[in-house]
């Protein structure tokens, strides 16, 4: 099992902690999908209600690693300066980097991404990079120090899958000792499974669980279906073929027509 | 003075970034700085003498994906 700048993640499953109708909600989610890490974030705290510590109590309680995120950045300076509070607040050189360089799509900006990871990696941090399948981009990114890759399956927040399937198939390929995670686009547990499948090592999601009209259940459904995908890939999967074959053994069929 | 804390104007009669923060009851909160854009790690908020139209971030954990 590939492992992550040193921690295994068995479960598969990176989990994102927005969104939820409720707390307690949140709380039950991941519970029940076995998540090992929660993504959060850093906004401005408000006045008086002090929601970011109550935040923090309620992920600390959780038991799992935190990766932090740098989402809504749209420069290399914005990422930087957010990943450099994300380390000294959530006590982690691991942050999830994203610099958006599209506001329809939210399809990361691969030059800044680039340049602020390895603006960071000599900083000391572990960066996970929200980057898309290109395999160029990927090369890049190692090359300035990431350990980890984490191609989108589709935008973030659209359900939409895993929209480029060759190119990922060709992004494990191509670096099979990459630890490598499908972040963003999900939708479905059966998506998470093709992933899963086609041998990634985790899948990151949030809003497919916590938009679900029961938010703990399907955190359950992805658990066991990132479980049935992580099966399938390790039993060797059988090519497929063009042409039927029969299953059954045509040997001493009997003459009856 | 009258400095820009999270996006609102304020008037401050904090001469550091610390004094700041405890004024506006943050000494103790699990909260990262940042003042005109750039980081301000809290090991430096003791020292970080403020200036007039400084712009101050005050960031806490919050959820995220």
């Amino acid at each position: 099992m590939r492992d992550f700048y040193g921690t295994a993640l068995p479960g598969g499953l990176m989990l994102g902690t927005a969104q939820y109708p409720s707390p307690a909600i949140l709380a039950d989610a991941f519970r029940r999908s076995g998540a090992s890490v929660a993504t959060v974030s850093l906004r401005r705290e408000s006045g008086q209600d002090r929601a970011g510590q109550d935040f923090w109590r309620l992920i600390s309680d959780l038991g799992v690693r935190v990766l932090p995120n740098t989402a809504g950045c749209h420069t290399v300076k914005e990422a930087v300066t957010t990943a450099h509070m994300a380390r000294e607040v959530f006590d982690t050189p691991w942050i999830k980097l994203e610099v958006i360089g599209d506001a329809d799509t939210l399809q990361p900006d691969v030059f800044g991404l680039v340049e602020a990871a390895r603006i960071l990696t000599a900083d000391g941090f572990q960066v996970f990079p929200y980057t898309t399948e290109d395999l160029v981009v990927a090369d890049r990114l190692l090359d300035a120090g990431c350990e980890v890759l984490m191609p989108w399956g589709a935008p973030i927040g659209s359900g939409l899958g895993l929209n480029n399937i060759f190119g990922l198939r060709a992004l494990r390929a191509h670096f099979p000792d990459v630890p490598l995670v499908i972040d963003a686009g999900l939708g479905l547990p059966s998506q998470a499974a093709h992933a899963m499948e086609l041998g990634f090592d985790a899948v990151l999601l949030n809003t497919a669980v916590a938009a679900a009209g029961d938010p703990a259940a399907m955190a359950e459904a992805f658990a066991l279906a990132i479980r049935a995908g992580q099966l399938a890939a390790h039993a060797d999967p059988m090519e497929p073929r063009d042409m039927a074959a029969p299953s059954t053994p045509l040997l001493g069929k009997a003459f009856l027509g | 003075m009258r400095l820009q804390l999270n996006g609102a104007p304020i008037a401050a009669q904090a001469a550091t970034l610390a004094e700041l923060l405890d004024a506006y009851g943050f000494a103790n909160a699990k909260v990262a700085t940042a003042v005109n854009g750039k980081f301000v790690p809290a090991t430096d908020r003791a020292d970080y003498a403020l200036s007039n139209g400084d712009q101050v971030e005050i960031l806490a954990p919050m959820q995220g994906g």
